[in-house]
């Protein structure tokens, strides 16, 4: 029987090892070979000429690629922290209460990730001009938080709804105030949570396209924006520059985070809501 | 040291119209092992929560040493609360569970190690710093979060059923460790318990709590021989109750005219005895001796338990094993229920 069963495991293992190759790293070698090719036309299946050029011009001062890039950092890793900062609390309260109306909060939080952007944006953004937050940096930070909370807070509402207030309790009782009992009690039990929920976060931002050239008014260019700018005027090779620089921050967070993937705790945990 | 008084403690629930503990007073001395006894949901955690600061209070007061500590914070009352479920940090080594009340009063890191050793010791744990919580048995679990909380020298102790989760002979252990390091170190300890017999061999005294309200507060072996009602007595085991009247020395019931203590109150009625204090056979003198059948027996091991018959009226005895042996079911037999076994129950 045992043995059986772990052969069972171990095949649906390696399938979804060749499911993941085949959906992730196979759609980017085109690319990735594009990024280094002078031309590349049918019927020959590898470029006919080599070159380093889309590579120099991606990385030099003037295509302004390492400034989108910075940018998008700062945007992705300031919409992490704000989705921190609400999801962690709103997830407490989801994971670990009872209160009327929970289930139509849930379905409200839910919505962003039911409802397509490009259907909310316009309203949003008659709002953001009223706000005077139109083609700004935090006008983009904050809209990007529409698809990022949804998951930071499901994400905690699991890791909650597997915790156990009573610790605190504890630490009160053996002379913790309030502060440290959150330092040394409830954040190592919810730090899967919040790193699994953050790198959701970032990542969610970082893919934002829609939201980022209405809300930024074709001000604030992100990475995205200047990909789909090359990729729409036919550079396939620069396209090809960028989406290398695009894709990494996914992969850096893919290898970080396998870990605490297949852990029992983060995805595990939302299972639970 | 510490005199805690309790003051018409309620707690009231929001959402709720029953209070689930109801005005409980209790004076308990310095140094003392209290008891708070009571089936589960009678207010007894609720009492301890709000002692430590973890609940607020609805109305009524805790004071130590004639202070209120209701405005105080549960970090700054110097109550530690050990939980039923033992609740060890399971980030931390057994050392820095032990040590973290310490740590958060700022003690310094090689004061805090040489004091985790000799609390180790204490608790006789010497060797299982370094280990994880999750590595020990339940028994060692319970003598870390014991010694997690002494180490902190607080004023009071609180135990939430500190035995309930241990096999029997652990139990007896952890009892005699727990009464052993309280009398040493003389701290005022309350512990709830479900189990009343818990409560009589660890505690000094003991509160029962029946349906959020306190029956009786009294010394263990007061709960046996001089329960305040029905109910009381029923929860420490009483079983045979005869209603009748109280005359002046005497008990007029179906068992006949039985001779009492001369403390007992009058009127109408009720009538108990423990069923460890009554005697099978006539005693010399023919007073209280009640004629009766024998209808059950069952062997209980140190015990035999006996049911007779007088008239309507059952009576449960709990007997030695020996004295019994020749006793069929059916044998007619006299049992003596002696004057100083006797209490009255009011009605």
């Amino acid at each position: 029987m045992i043995g059986i069963e772990s052969l069972a495991t171990r095949s649906f293992r390696v399938i979804t090892a060749l499911v993941l190759v085949t959906w992730l790293v196979l759609p980017m070698i085109p690319l990735a070979i594009w990024s280094f090719a002078r031309g590349w036309y049918f019927p020959n299946l590898l470029p006919t000429q080599w070159s380093l050029a889309a590579w120099e011009y991606a990385l030099s001062d003037t295509a302004g690629i390492l400034d989108s890039l910075l940018l998008s950092i700062g945007i992705s890793f300031a919409a992490m922290m704000l989705a921190i900062l609400i999801g962690v609390p709103a997830g407490r309260a989801l994971g670990l209460y009872k209160f009327r109306g929970k289930e139509y909060i849930e379905l409200l939080i839910l919505a962003p990730t039911i409802v397509p952007g490009i259907a909310v944006v316009l309203g949003v953004h008659s709002v953001f001009i009223w706000l005077g937050l139109t083609n700004t940096v935090p006008g983009v930070i904050l809209v990007h938080l529409i698809p990022t909370l949804p998951y930071m807070t499901l994400v905690m509402a699991g890791i909650f709804s597997n915790y156990d207030p009573s610790f605190e309790e504890q630490a009160r009782s053996l002379g913790a105030s309030g502060i440290k009992t959150f330092w040394y009690v409830t954040l190592p039990a919810i730090l899967p949570g919040i790193i699994v929920g953050g790198m959701f976060a970032f990542l969610v931002s970082w893919s934002q396209y829609i939201l980022t050239l209405v809300i930024g008014g074709g001000r604030v260019i992100t990475l995205p924006l200047l990909l789909f700018n090359f990729a729409t005027s036919g550079r396939n090779d620069i396209t090809g520059a960028i989406a290398m620089i695009y894709i990494l921050p996914g992969i850096l967070i893919l290898l970080f985070t396998a870990r605490h993937l297949t852990g029992r705790s983060g995805i595990g945990g939302i299972g639970q809501i | 040291m510490t005199h805690v008084s309790i003051k018409e403690l309620t707690k009231v629930y929001p959402g709720s119209l029953e209070p689930s503990l109801d005005r409980l007073s209790l004076e308990i001395e310095s140094g003392e092992l209290t008891a708070l006894l009571g089936p589960s949901g009678c207010g007894k955690t609720t009492t301890m929560k709000m002692i430590a600061g973890l609940l607020s209070t609805t109305s009524g007061d805790v004071q130590f040493d004639g202070r209120s500590i209701l405005n105080d914070k549960p970090e700054q009352r110097g109550v530690v609360m050990v939980f039923q479920n033992y609740l060890l940090f399971p980030y931390m080594s057994v050392a820095d569970n032990i040590g973290f009340g310490l740590k958060m009063r700022k003690v310094g890191k090689s004061e805090i190690d040489r004091r985790v050793k000799e609390i180790l010791e204490l608790v006789k744990l010497p060797d299982l710093g370094d280990r994880r919580p999750k590595e020990l048995s339940g028994g060692q679990q319970q003598r870390v979060a014991l010694a997690r909380a002494l180490i902190v020298s607080p004023n009071v102790l609180l135990l939430d059923e500190p035995l309930s989760n241990l096999d029997a002979h652990l139990r007896l252990e952890m009892r005699d460790l727990i009464r052993g390091i309280q009398q040493d170190l003389g701290i005022t300890t309350i512990f709830v318990t479900h189990d009343q017999e818990e409560a009589v061999v660890l505690a000094d005294k003991v509160a029962l709590i029946l349906d959020c309200k306190l029956k009786q507060y009294d010394t263990p072996e007061a709960f046996y021989r001089r329960p305040i009602d029905e109910a009381t007595a029923r929860f420490f085991g009483g079983q045979n109750f005869v209603p009748g009247m109280s005359k002046s020395g005497y008990f007029e019931c179906a068992l006949g005219r039985l001779k009492l203590p001369s403390d007992a109150l009058l009127g109408s009625a009720t009538l108990t005895f423990r069923p460890e204090n009554v005697k099978i056979g006539a005693n010399s003198v023919g007073e209280n001796v009640v004629q009766s059948k024998l209808i059950d027996k069952i062997y209980l091991g140190t015990q035999t338990r006996l049911k007779f018959i007088v008239g309507d009226t059952k009576i449960d005895v709990m007997a030695n094993p020996s004295d019994v042996q020749e006793l069929v079911v059916g044998d007619a037999c006299p049992i003596t229920l002696s004057a100083d076994s006797l209490w009255v129950l009011a009605k």
